[in-house]
């Protein structure tokens, strides 16, 4: 099962290193991972999505929190959120069905970015079934080069992720 | 006061704020400011044959004191040869500091003479680590590595500093100010409900068995669990890094568990039906086949690492914290229990397991190590600080140095390195100077970093050093022997006359080849000055008993030939 974990860390050089390192060497595989700035300036945010288990993300969690920089993990795989990829895909677009094109993005609500004689380029964000089903019905028409951020994650309702003190409750509901 | 220092003269103040007196090193172009500025400092430097051998001296000072050991080495191959010492040292989750030179900051990321990504080489192998290029970092890195490496679990810190940082100069002064790491929170506790729920497990245990690791010692948690197990009648098992944590003279006392543990501690354990671990980490070594693993047993960890918790082995009931602390705390709720029919019941098999004894058995012929370390066990009181290589040897130190105290057994345990031992007993001789320091070693291992007697020579060090020569890298012989076939490829080993190596240091060597010869030879290595080597001639072919295969059932073991065919074998080798 997929997994999106939220890892704030401390904005300092070799943190992204250290927590790509940690995935490598204890055997995760990263599906996805974005790494950007947050409304505190020397917090940096990353995004991972994990294909695992949840005694796995147990583990994995425990693990991040040993690394120094690490100050938070979120698990928002179940937590009502807001999850947005960003896709920028360059079809091909000849005379003849450039409109057929066009009209795919409309009814996407995408948005066309770059046109030439035979090319545009679209960008499209949403959650990752969307922008899937948006590539499928593309594909036909010819996709010449494709590019995802990977996915970015927010819980809904009113607080910041990032809490002051020390999640402590995460550590003492390991054994069940 | 601010003062203007160079970023050289900042390491050493800083390090003597933290309380450093000995440093082990080797020096090199890329350090060579901070040894420039060392001889103003009130810390003496240990000048190491080989920056491996500076790293396990680190280690075994810090395990010998429980303060933090700090090593030092040049960049390039001066910090990659520190590799498998600071590995080492994170297995063992040793309190120790790694000061490494690295070329200047402009050079960095050109392949520059000696440069080498130290701090990318050992991010898995560290606790943390810094690279530093600005002299104005170092003051609060020093301070911070030093909080790292002894706060929580304990662990390796490295500091990887540019020669143009150890070299420019800063205002400088101490900051004493607590420390903000906001994401590192050594200081976990247990909540209530943990509390609560351990005490009503432990209370409706009826057959329950204590394992002790290593954190029973890094903790200094030896008295609450001498109080707990007491309080509570329950026999303790140790992993190999927690003998010493409880006394071995002890009724409660069980003996080592696992691998090569007794057997009846491995059949306590498969039979309880509550285990309490204190600062272990269900290592394959001592578990076993997990899936058959102490099927009975629900399982308490106490941990300070919450990523050890249902990490091998799925905890009933997890309290993570500073172990010392939790039981205190565990003890107020705890009431007296009563495990007489469980105790007898392990009396029994260690009964049995007796006749299995090789010191058991009759017959005066051979030298086996067992009686060796009997014989250094007796002749020392039991009160010798035990330094351990790795093999047959570590093992046999573990099963027959009966240990009431800590520390007092040093050993690579989760990386087994061989070559520990001998430059693991330098540094724990500095961290522990009136101890009688024991190096027990392998005639293998010693050979990886002999290079240390010179250093033990230089230094005037008084250790002892007893090599179980059986001619074979004998634990590698071992596993060929039960499981290929005595195909004895690469493990047959020719060595140099030890006598003469020692001499050749201008230290005494000695040699035993009988076993009526032991004791008087072990008294009189140590009434000899400076470091002695004594060679026992061991033999050749014996194994450690019992043995659970890797990855067999831990109740799966095998066990050594009953000596009634011990004892025919004997009578027909004499008569050949
Ligand atoms: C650096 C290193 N290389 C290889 C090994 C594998 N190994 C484990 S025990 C052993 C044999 C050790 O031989 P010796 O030092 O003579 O000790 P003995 O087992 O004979 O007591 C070997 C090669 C190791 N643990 N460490
Ligand atoms: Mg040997």
């Amino acid at each position: 099962m997929k997994y999106t974990i939220v890892v704030l860390v401390e904005n300092k050089p070799g943190v992204l290193n250290r927590v790509a390192s940690l995935f490598r060497r204890r055997a995760f595989n990263i599906d996805s991972l974005t790494v950007g700035r947050t409304e505190v300036p020397d917090v940096s945010r990353m995004t991972i999505v994990v294909d695992s288990d949840e005694l796995n993300i147990e583990r994995l969690t425990a693990y991040l929190y040993k690394l120094v920089n690490v100050i938070q993990v979120n698990n928002l795989t179940t937590t009502p959120s807001v999850n947005r990829d960003l896709a920028l895909i360059k079809v091909q677009a000849s005379d003849e069905n450039r409109a057929h094109v066009m009209q795919i993005v409309d009814v996407f609500r995408a948005r066309i970015v770059d046109v030439t004689n035979n090319s545009l380029i679209v960008e499209i964000t949403g959650d990752e079934e969307k922008i899937e089903g948006f590539i499928e019905v593309l594909r036909p028409w010819g996709i010449i080069e494709m590019v995802r951020t990977g996915i970015v994650s927010m819980a809904r309702g009113g607080s910041s992720l990032l809490v002051e003190s020390f999640p402590v409750s995460n550590f003492s509901r390991v054994a069940v | 006061m601010k003062k203007k220092l160079t970023g050289a003269q900042i390491v050493w103040e800083s390090l003597v704020r933290e309380g450093v007196e000995v440093v082990f090193g080797y020096p090199g172009g890329a350090n060579l400011p901070l040894y420039d500025a060392l001889p103003n400092y009130p810390i003496h430097h240990v000048l190491v044959r080989h920056e491996q051998g500076a790293a396990h001296a680190a280690d075994g000072y810090a395990r010998a004191s429980r303060k933090v050991g700090v090593a030092i080495a040049t960049s390039g191959p001066g910090a990659t040869n520190l590799v498998t010492g600071i590995a080492t040292a994170m297995m063992d989750s040793s309190p120790t500091v790694f000061i490494t030179g690295q070329v200047m900051s402009k050079l960095i990321g050109y392949d520059a003479f000696q440069e080498i990504d130290v701090t990318g080489i050992t991010l898995p192998i560290t606790k943390h680590n810094y690279l530093v290029t600005d002299v104005r970092e170092i003051g609060a890195v020093v301070r911070e590595a030093f909080y790292i490496a002894r706060t929580g679990r304990p662990g390796p810190v490295l500091i990887d500093i540019s020669k143009d940082a150890q070299q420019n100069t800063t205002e400088w002064e101490y900051d004493d100010s607590p420390i903000q790491l906001p994401g590192y929170r050594p200081d976990l506790s247990p909540s209530r409900q943990d509390i609560q729920r351990a005490v009503e497990m432990i209370q409706s245990a009826s057959r329950p068995v204590i394992l002790a690791g290593n954190g029973v010692i890094a903790s200094g948690a030896m008295d609450e669990v001498l109080d707990f197990a007491e309080h509570t009648n329950t026999p303790v098992a140790m992993t190999l890094l927690g003998l010493g944590g409880f006394p071995a003279s002890h009724p409660l006392a069980l003996g080592m568990m696992g691998m090569h543990g007794e057997a009846w501690v491995n059949m306590a354990i498969q039979e309880a039906d509550l285990l309490i671990a204190f600062g272990m980490r269900f290592d394959d070594r001592v578990t076993g086949n997990l899936k058959t693993y102490a099927p009975k047993a629900r399982k308490i960890h106490f941990d300070i690492d919450p990523s050890e918790i249902n990490k091998n082995v799925p905890a009933d009931a997890a309290l993570i914290g500073d172990l010392g602390e939790t039981l205190r705390q565990v003890l107020d709720y705890i009431q007296p229990c009563d495990h007489r029919e469980w105790l007898e019941t392990i009396q029994q098999m260690k009964s049995e397991a007796s006749a299995y004894n090789i010191l058991n058995h009759a017959g005066q012929k051979h030298l086996y190590a067992a009686h060796v370390i009997d014989g250094l066990w007796r002749t020392t009181g039991g009160d010798a600080l035990i330094v351990t290589d790795v093999g047959q040897n570590q093992m046999w130190a573990a099963q027959y140095y009966k240990l009431d105290k800590s520390p007092r057994f040093i050993s690579s345990g989760g990386l087994g390195t061989m070559g520990f031992g001998l430059p693991a007993a330098i540094g724990a001789k500095f961290g522990s100077p009136n101890a009688e320091v024991w190096a027990i070693v392998g005639d293998g291992g010693f050979q990886m970093t002999q290079a240390e007697l010179a250093t033990a020579a230089q230094e005037g060090l008084k250790i002892n050093v007893a090599i179980i020569n059986n001619g074979y890298l004998g634990m590698v012989r071992q596993w060929q022997e039960f499981f290929y076939d005595r195909r004895y490829s690469a493990t047959p080993m020719r060595s140099p006359d030890f006598v003469k190596i020692a001499e050749a240091h201008g230290l005494t060597g000695l040699r035993v080849t009988r076993r009526a010869d032991i004791e008087a030879t072990i008294q009189k290595a140590r009434q000899i000055e400076g470091t002695v080597l004594v060679e026992f001639r061991v033999e050749k072919e014996d194994c450690v008993y019992p043995m659970v295969p890797s990855g067999a059932d831990l109740h799966n073991m095998i066990r050594r030939p009953v000596p009634s065919m011990v004892f025919e074998e004997e009578e027909q080798n004499e008569a050949e």
